[in-house]
C-alpha cells in the first residue's frame, strides 16, 4: 500500500512536470495564431482583439494556471481553429485509437506468443533460427514502411482491403473491423519481436526448472507442459513487457492513423501540429501522457497482483 | 534483451569438453551474417561522404521530360513525382539518416552519461531529482516530444539530431546511473577517495573507464532506432525541409501513386530497409562479442 502511494505521488509530480513543460514548448512555437485566424487583410485592432478573445495577451504562467484549473474542471479549452472543445475531441476519437492499438496489440501477441513458444522448445534448431532471422527483419522495418507495403499487396494487387478509409462499429463490425486489419497488422509487425524475443528467453530458462522435469517424468504431454507450466510463469515478463511497448503501440498509431486516415487522437495530434493549434496540442500531449502514464501503472499493479511471489513479499516487507 | 538468445542452449551446456571448444570456435568466426552487412554499411557511408564528387545529378534537379519514370538510362533507379533523379536523392538522403543515425546517439550518451554518473556517484537528492526528470521525459512518447521539438525549433539536421538525441538520455542515464552504482563503492575507488582525489578526478579517471562499455553496447542499438525515427519523422515531413532528401520523406513522397509507379516508395524503402537490418545485425554480433569478452573478464 505504501508503494502503491509512493507511486500515486509521484505520478502527481511527474504529470504537472509534463502539462507545466509543454505548455511553456507549445507557447513558444514560432508564428502568432491570432494572425492566421485574422487572415491576411485584417488590421492590427482586429488581430489585437482576437488575441484578447483568445486570452493570448496574458502572461504564460498565468494561461497556464487558467488552463490547469479548468483540466480539473473538464475544461480543455477550445480548438483555436475549429471551436471544438479540446476534451470533447479527444474522447471522442479516444475509442477509435484504443481499438487499433489494442488490435494491434492482440495481433503481435498472436504472433509472438506461438512463435516464442516454439522456438523456445526448439532452441537452436533450424526453425528457431528461421524465426530470429524473421525477428531480425522485422525490428528493422518501421510501421510506415510495413503500411505501405502492406497497403501495395493487400490494397493495390489483392484489392482485399481497403487502404484508407474508417467505418465506424455502427456501420457493422465486420466493416470496422476491415478498415482496422491493415493499420493493425502495420503495428503489430513492426512490434511482435521484442515479445517474442523476451518470451523464448524467458521460457528457456523456465523449461530448465526442476518441475518442469518433474512434468516430464510424470509423462505429461510436451504440448501440455509448455501451455500449462511454462508459459504461465513466463507471462509476467511479458505483461511488464507490453506496459513498456505502450509507447511504441502510441507512437506507431499516431503515424499509422494519418497513413490510412483513421480518425483517431493520433491524426488529431498531428492535424493540430500542422495547423499550430495549440491548445489542441497541448491537450493530445497533456492526454497521451496520461494515459501513458497509468497504463504503466496498472500494468505495475496486475503484475504485483498476478505473481504470487510479489504480492508474498510485499505483504511481508 | 537479444544476447545470448540462441547461444547459451540448454543442450549446448550440457554437451562433452571437446564439442564445447569446436563450438566456441564456431561461434567466434565472423560469418556471413557480420560480413555482408558491414559491407554495405561501408558502402553506403562512402556513397553518403563521396556523394558530391560520384558524378550524380543534383538531387533537386527536376527533369519535367521524365516524370515518374521508371529506371532507364538517364536515371538508373527512374524518377520520383517532380522528376527528381531518385539515384541522387537516395544518396544524398543517405547523408541525413546516416548524420542523425550517428549524432543523435552521441549527443543522448554523452548527456545521459553525465546525468547518470551524478545520479549514480552522488545518490541522494541529486539521484531523486534526476529519476523524477527522467520518469516525467518518460511520461510522454518518444514521438511526441520528438514531433513537438521539430515544430518548435523547425526541421532542420542539427534541431533533427538534437531532439532525437534528448530521447536517447533517459536510457542512457539509467545504464549508466545502475553501472557507476556497482563501482562507486569498490576497493578501487575507496582507495583513491583515501588518498585525497577530487571527486571528479575520481569520476573521470576511475570510474569512467569502467562504464563506458556498456554504453558502447548501448550506441550499437540506438543507431538503428535513430536511423528509423528520423524516417518516421521525415515521412510525416518535420525532419529536414524539402527539398533535401531523406529516405523517409522519399517514401512518403511516393505514396499517393503507389498504384502506377510503385519504385518511388518502393527503392528508399528497400534501401533504407537494408541498412536498418545491417547496423541490426553488426551491432548484435558486436554487442555479443563484447558481453563474451565482459564475461571473461569477470
Amino acid at each position: 500500500m505504501r508503494y502503491i502511494l509512493r507511486r500515486l505521488r509521484r505520478l502527481c509530480i511527474v504529470m504537472f512536470a509534463v502539462t507545466l513543460l509543454t505548455f511553456l514548448l507549445v507557447n513558444v512555437l514560432p508564428g502568432d495564431i491570432a494572425y492566421d485566424i485574422a487572415g491576411q487583410d485584417a488590421s492590427e485592432e482586429d488581430v489585437q482583439a482576437i488575441r484578447e478573445d483568445l486570452g493570448l495577451n496574458r502572461p504564460v504562467l498565468v494561461r497556464y494556471i487558467s488552463w490547469l484549473s479548468g483540466v480539473f474542471v473538464g475544461d480543455w479549452g477550445a480548438s483555436f481553429r475549429t471551436g471544438e472543445p479540446v476534451l470533447e475531441a479527444i474522447t471522442s476519437r479516444f475509442p477509435v485509437s484504443l481499438e487499433l492499438m489494442l488490435f494491434a496489440q492482440l495481433l503481435a501477441l498472436l504472433l509472438a506468443v506461438p512463435l516464442g513458444v516454439v522456438s523456445a522448445y526448439r532452441a537452436g534448431s533450424r526453425l528457431d533460427r528461421g524465426i530470429a532471422a524473421a525477428g531480425f527483419a522485422a525490428v528493422s522495418m518501421p510501421a510506415f514502411m510495413v503500411a505501405i507495403l502492406l497497403i501495395l499487396l493487400f490494397s493495390m494487387y489483392l484489392s482485399v482491403l481497403p487502404a484508407t478509409g474508417y467505418e465506424p462499429i455502427s456501420e457493422g463490425l465486420w466493416a470496422n473491423l476491415r478498415g482496422m486489419i491493415l493499420p493493425a497488422l502495420s503495428i503489430a509487425l513492426a512490434e511482435w519481436t521484442i515479445l517474442m524475443r523476451t518470451l523464448r528467453a524467458e521460457m528457456i530458462g523456465v523449461l530448465q526448472e526442476d518441475y518442469i522435469a518433474l512434468a516430464r517424468a510424470k509423462g505429461m504431454a510436451d504440448w501440455h507442459i509448455l501451455v500449462v507450466h511454462a508459459l504461465r510463469p513466463s507471462s509476467f515478463t511479458l505483461i511488464t513487457l507490453m506496459g513498456l511497448q505502450v509507447g511504441n503501440l502510441i507512437g506507431g498509431s499516431i503515424i499509422i492513423e494519418s497513413i490510412f486516415g483513421i480518425p483517431g487522437v493520433g491524426r488529431l495530434l498531428i492535424n493540430a501540429i500542422y495547423a499550430r493549434d495549440f491548445i489542441v496540442i497541448q491537450g493530445c500531449v497533456t492526454f497521451i501522457a496520461i494515459a501513458y502514464v497509468l497504463a504503466n501503472f496498472l500494468v505495475d499493479m496486475a503484475y504485483a497482483l498476478l505473481d504470487p511471489r510479489i504480492r508474498v513479499s510485499a505483504q511481508h516487507g | 534483451m537479444v544476447d545470448g538468445t540462441y547461444d547459451e542452449t540448454p543442450e549446448a551446456e550440457a554437451d562433452g569438453q571437446a564439442e564445447a571448444i569446436a563450438a566456441h570456435r564456431r561461434r567466434n568466426r565472423l560469418g556471413p551474417i557480420f560480413w555482408i552487412p558491414l559491407v554495405w554499411i561501408v558502402f553506403v557511408v562512402l556513397l553518403a561522404v563521396l556523394a558530391p564528387s560520384l558524378g550524380l545529378q543534383d538531387p533537386a534537379d527536376i527533369d519535367f521530360l521524365a516524370l515518374q519514370a521508371p529506371p532507364n538510362e538517364d536515371h538508373v533507379l527512374g524518377t520520383d513525382v517532380l522528376g527528381r533523379d531518385i539515384l541522387a536523392r537516395i544518396v544524398y538522403g543517405a547523408r541525413v539518416s546516416l548524420t542523425v543515425g550517428v549524432a543523435a546517439p552521441l549527443i543522448g550518451l554523452v548527456l545521459g552519461l553525465m546525468i547518470g554518473i551524478m545520479a549514480g556517484y552522488y545518490r541522494g537528492w541529486t539521484d531523486e531529482i534526476v529519476g523524477t526528470a527522467i520518469d516525467t521525459w518518460l511520461a510522454v512518447p518518444g514521438l511526441v516530444i520528438l514531433l513537438l521539438f521539430s515544430v518548435i525549433f523547425g526541421g532542420s539536421l542539427p534541431t533533427v539530431c538534437i531532439g532525437l538525441g534528448l530521447l536517447f538520455i533517459p536510457a542512457a542515464a539509467r545504464i549508466t546511473r545502475a553501472t557507476t552504482m556497482n563501482f562507486a563503492n569498490r576497493e578501487f575507488v575507496l582507495a583513491a577517495r583515501a588518498m585525497g582525489a577530487s571527486d571528479l578526478r575520481i569520476l573521470a579517471l576511475e570510474i569512467f573507464p569502467n562504464i563506458v562499455w556498456p554504453l558502447v553496447a548501448y550506441i550499437l542499438i540506438a543507431i538503428p532506432i535513430a536511423v528509423v525515427i528520423e524516417g518516421a519523422l521525415s515521412f510525416l515531413g518535420l525532419s529536414v525541409a524539402s527539398p533535401t532528401p531523406s529516405w523517409g520523406g522519399m517514401i512518403a513522397e511516393g505514396r499517393e501513386h503507389l498504384e502506377e509507379t510503385p519504385h518511388i516508395s518502393l527503392i528508399p524503402t528497400a534501401v533504407m530497409f537494408v541498412t536498418v537490418l545491417s547496423f541490426n545485425l553488426v551491432g548484435d554480433t558486436v554487442r555479443r562479442r563484447l558481453a563474451d569478452l565482459r564475461d571473461r573478464a569477470i
